[in-house]
């Protein structure tokens, strides 16, 4: 009996995607396998455009994986990384893409929506708060 | 009134960007390679692994790197058109056979015809990424300069090959087939 479920077990846990993608051991460095880890977690596999090369089996996933682990290995910090990625496969790699001409609406839009927010939500504001002082019905108890 | 208008008004701006978003294809990625030096390469060649191709074959030609694979689906339709286009032999095409078996390369080429100069062997797909290729079939128009011309990622077809390889060609090359060497 328990064995079956052991088995089971073992056959759900076979399916986690957290089960490394990545066959190769992490760096002995800690701070070098966060460092990987964070960029891989930031950069977008361009074949299967809504995952990361972290999550990604594709192949081409794999390949800039390894490229990234051996720049990374002979040192190259994590910009270098980044210009390389972008030097072969444009902004659109990077899941943070710069600020810059071509992205200051996609980095504004949420401030700008968020500041329109704002005014609506402090004029409605003001508007309920001078009503309830000079319309405020003696007679009427509910708004009470 | 604005509390009317200001709604719809933001209904119309989105749907009007959803709109456009629909017909945008999201798999076509520029390639910042456009208008700048193709990288440079050296790799062992498809049907002769003791020798290399690499940039210095490319070097002076207007020429076409075609990337291909057996698993790739796309790289079978397109192939007919690569085949008949080696034949009338405009612009030389030189493949790059991508993280794929070199029997079953081979053995494709044997079956289908071969449209390609050479084909260089990228096993690993490190050349690959130099050249930011992420989904084959994709095929890099080089100039005379060794300058990346256009890249078009999809199967070749006579139509894209019509409206933006053939123009692009006749600017460089002046004539059809394209004179090999100018000046030296």
């Amino acid at each position: 009996m328990i064995r079956s479920y052991l088995v089971a077990l073992g056959c759900v846990l076979s399916l986690s995607t957290a089960w490394a993608i990545d066959p190769e051991p992490p760096f002995e460095d800690p701070v070098l396998e966060t460092t990987y880890q964070a960029l891989i977690n930031e950069v977008r596999c361009l074949v299967c455009q809504n995952q990361t090369i972290a999550d990604s089996n594709a192949p081409l996933a794999s390949d800039l994986r390894r490229e990234i682990r051996q720049m990374m290995g002979e040192g190259a910090s994590r910009g270098e990384v980044i210009e390389f990625l972008v030097a072969r496969y444009g902004d659109f790699v990077l899941y943070r893409p710069p600020f810059q001409s071509t992205t200051w609406a996609l980095w504004g839009a949420p401030v700008f929506l968020l500041a329109i927010g704002a005014f609506v939500f402090i004029r409605i504001l003001r508007a309920r708060m001078s009503q309830s002082l000079e319309d405020l019905d003696p007679l009427d108890e509910t708004i009470l | 009134m604005w509390r009317y208008l200001m709604p719809i008004g933001i209904f119309v701006v989105l749907a009007g960007f959803f709109l456009r978003g629909l017909s945008l294809n999201p798999r076509y990625v520029p390639s910042p390679l456009l208008g700048k030096p193709a990288p440079e390469f050296e790799l062992p060649r498809l049907k002769d692994p003791g020798a290399s191709l690499g940039s210095e074959d490319l070097e002076g030609k207007v020429a076409l790197l075609n990337v291909w694979a057996t698993w790739c689906v796309g790289c079978r339709q397109e192939h007919g058109l690569l085949v008949e286009l080696a034949e009338a032999n405009d612009v030389p095409i030189y493949g790059l056979n991508w993280k794929d078996d070199r029997g079953a390369a081979l053995g494709w080429l044997s079956s289908l015809g071969d449209p390609y100069v050479a084909s260089a062997f990228d096993e690993l797909g490190e050349v690959a990424i130099d050249w930011g290729v992420y989904g084959a079939p994709e095929t890099f128009l080089l100039a005379r300069d060794g300058t990346v011309l256009y890249k078009h990622i999809a199967p070749l077809t006579r139509e894209i090959w019509a409206s933006e390889f053939l123009p692009r060609i006749v600017e460089q090359c002046g004539s059809l087939p394209c004179p090999t060497v100018e000046g030296e």
